[in-house]
This record gives structure tokens, C-alpha cells and sequence, in this order.
């Protein structure tokens, strides 16, 4: 017949009465017995940890110069578009039910003094105000005759901007120059033609002193603009001081905010723009603004050398198997200590955990000096090759997790060992 | 009545061959609390595997081991331990002190798994080594004492527990003739508070100095 079930035994009374939780040999007892003898030796620890430095340095330097190339790249291709904010009111759809006859009208509007609000946050190299002057009917021409022979040309767009547009936007003046905040500021009759806008007013040069004529009013051409990093619409668009068009075109709004700010910035700089400008309503400003990393960035970056990382392994397993012989023979080194502990009432497990502890210990120190040689080193490189140094800190981090991991696992082998020494045999040495 | 300290019935250990060995052949043995024995013996006569079986570090093939009343053969490894750390303090011919930890963290380390309340154990050894006479090597590192010294460094160890039985094993063994005496001394103060003493020694003289003695030879014993 088969025995289905065993009895369980019957509850035997303790053998020995309970400890209190506070004085049992807790993990801290046991992390102290396991490190109070990791210092004593300083040659002995460098020899065992030198394997665990070097390849998580390496491995960490690999990624880091991986990571800092991508950035080095990104930077070099999308510098224009990683520096430019762009602050535009909130639009609603309003009208037409059924899709027609519906208009776009803004439902947030911007300050006059956003551009010194702007340029008091950090991050921020220069601001200006742009906005397009919709004159549906206005004439733009660079003479005041009505020639009924000729059949009316398109007009160039038209746009109000406050003087440090110029900055803003990277513009480069071919030639005059741009207005000033004192025209803005007097509503002078002053314009600024983007390259193409003047070709197609047949304006060449400004040292003659020419004049557009926007709706008969006559205006000065300051300067011709014949390159700008963003906005390059403005080319195509005759530009002329806010303060002017307030004056003579009815410009009630300051229009959209257009601003050059510091690599990086553009997430910081998203969540504090309508908080500057639009305290009491944030939400009805809505910000364009480069995100932290370029899709560049990102596809460059998983294009980390391959070879340098097997490498980096292969050394990390020689620093695995240092900590594991080294502990190794410390564990055939401290054969008495074993046997005393276990004689004064340690358990093999608490046995095992002590060397099981002291080499994770020497790892993550390992792992911690290895992160730090990594980081330094892609440091040192990049600032003496003018790059800058972009380690993602999990990556650090991770490399001190590493360390920790690789002592855990070398670990294992001597901590066995050492759990299997019988102290009968152990008591019987020397020391 | 309470149960003596040690109790052995007919305990033999056989150690498996070819040839068979046995190391100890039906040993009964009773220690009550407060005795001061001395186990004598020439070497090969049993006296290691005596003193394994009694510091429960091995197990008796064929008999019974009470310590302290509790029946020791149907006890885990980690009961075992847990009564070695509570019941027993073990003194060693080679004194087995951690030489890279000061003499008082030696003192203060059975406690550490002994469960001894934690605010207790660092005043409880500076009390054990006062009273062994080291109060002014506290800080030392083994290395830097004498063998006597040594020695009493692990008595410290010993009584700081506050076991039932104290087992000391050629306690004397790597001592001359002058510190032999001290540390013989010392046990017999100890004895004097009540202190459960079991030497095990060749040493005719120091056996002699105990309350009483019992003779191993060939694996049986007799009391002298």
C-alpha cells in the first residue's frame, strides 16, 4: 500500500528560548562582520577589485563616448532648430457650425513687455515680438503711381516686429541696417525688406535712401535682411517696427513671440513661458519648443561600438573571477575564524552570507571606482577634444549596480565553501 | 531537580573505516552545574572527539547527549548552533582570536550571535576582560599581546556569554610554565563563581588542579 500523506511531526517544545528581533544577527550585524576586515588589507583589496574598476570603466567610457558623439552630432546638424521658442496665443475655432464659414480667433493674447519678461528667464538669449499684418487690400509697392497697364503683383506678406527680431531669428543684414528700438519706440516710418522682397520691389541698395509705399504711406528702407537661421518667410516679407504699425495700421496685439535660447533649455523653458507672459492664464499660450534630444540624437545613440562593449565584458568577467579566487582564498585564510564562528554559535548560512556580503561589498566599491574612472574618462576626452560630455547617470548607476551584481554572483562559489567547512576540522589549525 | 549540565549515556562515536575506528567507546558521563572537571588523556585516546561531542560540533553515533536537559541527537544544525551560542563557551589550545579585530570586538563577537541584548554586549566585555585583568588592552590587536594574554582573551570571549559550561581545550597547551599557572588560576577564580568547567588536557598537573578528573584511554573512560 502506498503511503499517501505523511504525518507532520508533532510540535516539538523550543530548545532554545526566542531572541527579541532588535538582538537577533540582523543584516546589518551581518554587513558589519562582512566589512570590517575589507580595509585591513589595501594591497590585497586593489588586487581584487582592479578587474571590476577596469571594466566597468571601460564599459561605462564606451557608452559615454557613444552617447557623447550622438549629442556632438545632433548639435552640429539641428543647432538652428534646438535654439528656437516660439510663444503663439492659443487659437479656437469659432462660427461656422458645419465646417464653413468658421475663423480662427486667438483666445490668449500676449503682453507688450513680453519680450523683457522673455529675456528675464534663464535659458532665453534673445526675444522678440512678430506678428503678420493681414491687410487684405493693402498695396505694397516701391513707387506711388498707379500703373493701370500692369496687372497688380501679389504684395509681399507684411510684418510688425520689435528690434531685436534681427537677433532672434539669426538674421544677417546684407545691407543698411536693421531698426532700432528708438524707432519702434517713435512709430518711425522705417521698414526692413527681406532679400527676395526687395528684388521684387526692384530695390537693390539703400544708400539712395529708397521708400515703399505701403497703402500710400510712404516708408524708409532701412536695411535688406538677406539670411535668417528660422523664420525664413521673412525673406519674402517687408518688416517694419511694431510701434509703427500700432500707429498706422491698427496692430492691436503683439502677435506671436519669437526667441533664440541655449541648447537644452527647451523643456524648462515650455513650462515657464506662459507663466511669464500669461500669469493669470497660462493655458492660453502655447509654446513650440525643441525637446530635450533630437530624433538625431536618439538613432545615433543606439549606435554604440559593439567590439568596445564585448570587450568591456570580457574584462568584467576577469574582475568576476579575481573577486571569486581572492575570496576564495581568503575563505582557505580564515578556515579558523570560520570554525571559531560557527563554534560560538554562528549558523553555515550566516556563514555564507558574510563572504556572500564582502564580495558584494568589493564590487559595488569596484563597481563605484569603476563608474567614476568611466565618467572622469569620457570627461577628459570630450573637454580636451572641445565636445561636451553627455553620460545618461542611469548609465553611472548602472555601472555601480553592475559591480554589485558581478561581486554578488562571484560570491556565490567561496561563500559555499566556506558555509561546507566543518569547525571540527577548521578549530583544529593554527591561529 | 533540575537536570545536570552535561549528561552522557552510553555514547560511543565511531568514526567509518576500513578500518572502523572507535574514538569512544560507551562513555557515561554526568556534569551537574558547578562542577570543575578535567578529562585527561594521551593523544588518540578520544579526547578531540570528547570535546567535539561535548561543544556540540559532532554527533554521537550510538548514545544520548543531554546538555542542559535537552536531548541533543534530534536537534537541526541551526538549534545546534543556537545552543552552542547560548550554553557553551569554547576555549581553544590555539586561541583562534581574530587577529585584524581589536581585543575587545574578539570579545564582543559570540554575543553577536548569541542574541545577548544589544545594549549590553560592548559593557559585558569590557566587565569580562576586567575581570580576566586586560582592561588596559582593550583597544589591542591580538598580535601585539603575549600568549598568556592571548589566552585570556579568549576566556573573556568565553564567560562573556554567561554559558553554563565553559570547555577548554589544551588551554594550556602553547603557554609556559609561569602563564600556565595564571590562566589556571583564572579558571579556578572563575570555578569559585560558579562557573561549569570542563578541561580537557595531556597535562597531568594541570588535571590535577580540577575538582575532579576522569581518564580516557583507548576510547573508555574511568574516574581517577
Amino acid at each position: 500500500m502506498r503511503r499517501i500523506r505523511r504525518p507532520s511531526p508533532p510540535p516539538r517544545p523550543a530548545v532554545v528560548e526566542k531572541v527579541p528581533a532588535a538582538d537577533r544577527f540582523t543584516l546589518a550585524d551581518l554587513l558589519g562582520e562582512a566589512t570590517a576586515d575589507i580595509g585591513s588589507r589595501p594591497g590585497r583589496l586593489v588586487t581584487t577589485i582592479v578587474g571590476t574598476v577596469l571594466g566597468v570603466a571601460a564599459l561605462i567610457a564606451t557608452i559615454g563616448f557613444a552617447q557623447t558623439a550622438a549629442g556632438q552630432i545632433a548639435r552640429q546638424f539641428d543647432a538652428a532648430a534646438a535654439t528656437s521658442l516660439v510663444v503663439t496665443p492659443a487659437t479656437a475655432q469659432t462660427g461656422g457650425s458645419g465646417g464653413s464659414g468658421g475663423s480662427t480667433v486667438a483666445t490668449g493674447v500676449l503682453p507688450w513687455d513680453a519680450v523683457e519678461r522673455m529675456e528675464r528667464l534663464a535659458g532665453v538669449d534673445s526675444a522678440a515680438l512678430l506678428a503678420e499684418l493681414s491687410l487684405p487690400e493693402a498695396t505694397v509697392t516701391a513707387v506711388p503711381v498707379n500703373d493701370p497697364s500692369q496687372a497688380p503683383p501679389a504684395p509681399p506678406a507684411l510684418y510688425a516686429a520689435s528690434a531685436e527680431l534681427l537677433d532672434a531669428v539669426g538674421g544677417h543684414v546684407a545691407t543698411g541696417r536693421f531698426f532700432d528700438s528708438g524707432h519702434d519706440a517713435r512709430g518711425d516710418r522705417v521698414v526692413v525688406l527681406g532679400a527676395r522682397a526687395a528684388t521684387r520691389l526692384g530695390i537693390e541698395r539703400v544708400d539712395n535712401q529708397p521708400s515703399v509705399f505701403v497703402d500710400g504711406i510712404a516708408y524708409a528702407v532701412l536695411g535688406i535682411v538677406d539670411r535668417t537661421d528660422v523664420r525664413a518667410e521673412l525673406l519674402d516679407a517687408v518688416i517694419m517696427p511694431t510701434g509703427t504699425a500700432r500707429d498706422d495700421v491698427g496692430l492691436s496685439t503683439p502677435g506671436d513671440l519669437q526667441a533664440r535660447i541655449a541648447v537644452g533649455t527647451g523643456p524648462q523653458l515650455s513650462e515657464q513661458a506662459p507663466l511669464t507672459l500669461a500669469p493669470d492664464e497660462p493655458d492660453s499660450l502655447q509654446v513650440q519648443a525643441p525637446s530635450a534630444r533630437s530624433q538625431l540624437g536618439q538613432a545615433v545613440q543606439t549606435d554604440v561600438n559593439g567590439v568596445f562593449v564585448i570587450l568591456s565584458v570580457i574584462v568584467l568577467l576577469a574582475g568576476g573571477v579575481g573577486i571569486t579566487s581572492v575570496t576564495m582564498l581568503s575563505v582557505v585564510e580564515r578556515t579558523g575564524e570560520i570554525g571559531l564562528r560557527r563554534a560560538v554559535g554562528a549558523t553555515a548560512r550566516q556563514i555564507a552570507g558574510q563572504f556572500v556580503a564582502e564580495s558584494v561589498v568589493i564590487g559595488l566599491l569596484g563597481g563605484l571606482i569603476g563608474a567614476a574612472v568611466g565618467v572622469f574618462g569620457v570627461v577628459v576626452i570630450s573637454v580636451a577634444r572641445g565636445w561636451a560630455p553627455v553620460v545618461d547617470p542611469w548609465v553611472a548607476l548602472g555601472g555601480i549596480v553592475l559591480g554589485a551584481v558581478l561581486g554578488l554572483l562571484a560570491g556565490g562559489l567561496p561563500a559555499r565553501r566556506a558555509a561546507r567547512i566543518e569547525p571540527v576540522e577548521a578549530l583544529r589549525g593554527g591561529t | 531537580m533540575t537536570a545536570p549540565a552535561i549528561e552522557l549515556r552510553d555514547v560511543t562515536r565511531s568514526f567509518p573505516g576500513p578500518p572502523e575506528v572507535q574514538a569512544l567507546k560507551g562513555v557515561n558521563l554526568t556534569v551537574p552545574d558547578g562542577d570543575y572537571l578535567s578529562i585527561i588523556g594521551p593523544s588518540g585516546s578520544g579526547k578531540s572527539t570528547m570535546l567535539n561531542l561535548l561543544g556540540l560540533l559532532d554527533r554521537p553515533t550510538v548514545g544520548e547527549y543531554r546538555l542542559g536537559g535537552v536531548l541533543t541527537s534530534t536537534l537541526t544544525e541551526d538549534e545546534r548552533a543556537a545552543l552552542r551560542a547560548r550554553q557553551l563557551g569554547f576555549v581553544f589550545q590555539a586561541f583562534h582570536l581574530m587577529s585584524r579585530r581589536t581585543v575587545l570586538d574578539n570579545v564582543v563577537l559570540p554575543m553577536l550571535y548569541a542574541g545577548t541584548p544589544r545594549a549590553e554586549r560592548e559593557p559585558r566585555a569590557r566587565a569580562a576582560l576586567e575581570r580576566v585583568g586586560l582592561g588596559h588592552r582593550m583597544g589591542f590587536l591580538p598580535g601585539r599581546l603575549s600568549g598568556g594574554e592571548r589566552q585570556r582573551v579568549a576566556v573573556a570571549r568565553a564567560v562573556a556569554t554567561r554559558p553554563r559550561v565553559l570547555l577548554a581545550d589544551e588551554p594550556t597547551g602553547n603557554l609556559d610554565q609561569t602563564t600556565t599557572g595564571e590562566i589556571m588560576a583564572l579558571f579556578e577564580e572563575l570555578h569559585a563563581d560558579g562557573l561549569t568547567l570542563v578541561l580537557i588536557t595531556h597535562d597531568g598537573g594541570v588535571a590535577r588542579r580540577a575538582r575532579r578528573s576522569i581518564r580516557l584511554t583507548d576510547g573508555r573512560a574511568e574516574e581517577v
